[in-house]
């Protein structure tokens, strides 16, 4: 079809945010991006994307609110807790082999999966010797992740979820219940790095024996899950595992060969040895 | 222009309604199909396998960043959006719960109206909520055909009735009529 004038008018907003910002979303899922831009657009009265861009170049408070519609924040603690319970029966066992240990939780969000690992490793007794780093590109959601409080109405659901993921302490033992608030332990992330880290413009920073990536994936384009692959197969050990989302998959990537599958059903795969 | 896609919205009786309907289009149907249907989200989908064989059509799930295949029925995975591209690949996202329900059926018809204009024709089936209105109103905007089933034939009349007020311009059609409908007009 023929390209509208929405689709010019989106294309040159993210140009724009990118050669301002360097903010890079040109190689996103365009649909998902054009929906949010839609919805951003509409709640800020604006007749058309271009006021949007208008606005973003000539007010730095606006690019803070435009990032909340350009990266979705959707997490939860131990969500998918088969994922979580393979990490513990199959990946686990590996990781006791190493004496130090470096975690990445890239796209960590709000850091629920972040703290699901946090969990899933002082459960495992290896909390003491890992470094965990925590990146994401919303410093909105980098601040939340690391003040680490969550509505008091989600817990249920984390509860559950921890329950299913074979965790053998209740999760009351990590936070504190502070009127509608649950607030998690300190003591989860005084080993945690947390920082800004771009997966599409930024370098790989050190050698991981566990990448857990899920759900960021699905919001690139192909070209773009390409690149991050790469950054992964760069960032890992030999030897060392990647976790994706349930529904992503490295199969299109030219990196693939990089890896093999390690745990199939649950997208955890394994950097080979050579 | 002929159709190119069909897309399907189904929730509360959908399962029933589908297993009337999809079986209805026959081996050689000359587009995709993609389906969204409101299911618990921690479930195993469960109705691929029960679709795939009742279907003469090949069913799966639809899968991120997969091309378009014609005569192939794509349900959406539980707890994902479905969502067509431009370049008519299927991409799936986490976004947000539209009216407590991911998938919604707003989402995979908008830009499934986005990707194919006027070529897409649009079905909302019984339901118990107001999801998939919207998404048929931008089919029709955008020169697509809208149905809408009978709602005195829904097994909860609510999502069809509510998808008629959003969109006057779709066709009220029986829930037996809908397949041969769709052939006829693709073929025609
Ligand atoms: C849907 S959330 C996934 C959260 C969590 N990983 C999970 O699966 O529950 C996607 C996250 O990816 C982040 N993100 C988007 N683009 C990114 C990029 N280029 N580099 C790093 N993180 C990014 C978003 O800010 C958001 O926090």
């Amino acid at each position: 079809m023929n390209e509208s004038i929405e689709d010019i008018e989106i294309q040159l907003l993210l140009d724009a945010v990118y050669r301002h910002y360097h903010y890079d979303f040109r190689h996103y899922a365009r649909a998902s991006i054009k929906r949010r831009l839609l919805q951003a657009r509409q709640q800020w009265g604006y007749d058309s994307i271009s006021e949007i861009q208008s606005a973003v170049l000539h007010d730095e408070t606006i690019l803070p609110q435009l990032l909340n519609f350009l990266t979705v924040q959707v997490s939860e603690m131990f969500r998918d807790p088969s994922y979580f319970r393979a990490l513990r029966e199959k990946v686990v066992p590996h990781l006791r082999t190493y004496p130090s240990l470096k975690v990445w939780v890239a796209g960590c969000s709000h850091g629920e999966e972040l703290y699901s690992l946090a969990i899933l490793f002082a459960e495992e007794g290896l909390a003491e010797r890992t470094i965990f780093y925590a990146t994401d590109i919303n410093p909105a959601a980098l601040r939340a992740a690391q003040a680490g409080v969550y509505p008091l109405d989600r817990i249920r659901l984390f509860t559950e979820n921890h329950q299913l993921s074979g965790g053998h302490t209740s999760l009351s033992e990590h936070y504190t219940a502070n009127y509608n608030r649950a607030v998690f332990d300190k003591s989860l992330r005084e080993r945690t790095v947390f920082s800004d880290h771009s997966l599409v413009t930024d370098a790989a920073f050190g050698e991981m024996h566990l990448i857990s990536c899920r759900n960021v994936l699905i919001y690139f384009d192909r070209e773009l899950q390409d690149r991050v692959v790469g950054l992964f197969g760069e960032s890992l050990a030999r030897g060392g595992f990647l976790g994706i989302g349930s529904k992503e998959s490295l199969r299109f990537s030219t990196h693939a060969n990089l890896f093999s599958e390690f745990v199939r059903e649950e997208k955890i795969y394994r950097r080979k040895l050579r | 222009m002929s159709v190119r896609a069909v897309v399907i919205g189904a929730s509360a009786g959908g399962v029933q309604a589908l297993s009337q309907m999809l079986p209805g289009l026959p081996v050689g149907f000359p587009v995709p199909v993609m389906v969204v249907v409101h299911i618990p989200p921690k479930k195993d989908n469960a109705l691929v396998d029960l679709f795939a064989r009742k279907c003469a059509l090949p069913v799966k799930e639809a899968e991120d960043k997969e091309p378009l295949v014609p005569g192939t029925i794509y349900f959406a995975p539980p707890d994902y959006h479905l969502l067509v591209e431009a370049d008519e690949t299927l991409a799936l996202s986490s976004d947000e719960t539209i009216n407590h329900s991911r998938p919604a059926i707003d989402v995979l018809f908008e830009t499934a109206a986005d990707a194919f204009g006027p070529a897409l024709a649009a079905i909302i089936l019984t339901g118990a909520n107001h999801d998939g209105a919207q998404g048929l109103r931008a089919v029709c905007e955008a020169g697509g055909f809208g149905f809408v089933q009978d709602p005195a034939t829904a097994e909860v009349a609510t999502m069809p009735e509510a998808a008629r007020v959003a969109c006057p311009g779709a066709r009220t059609m029986a829930l037996e009529d809908l397949a041969p409908v769709l052939q006829a007009m693709i073929e025609g």
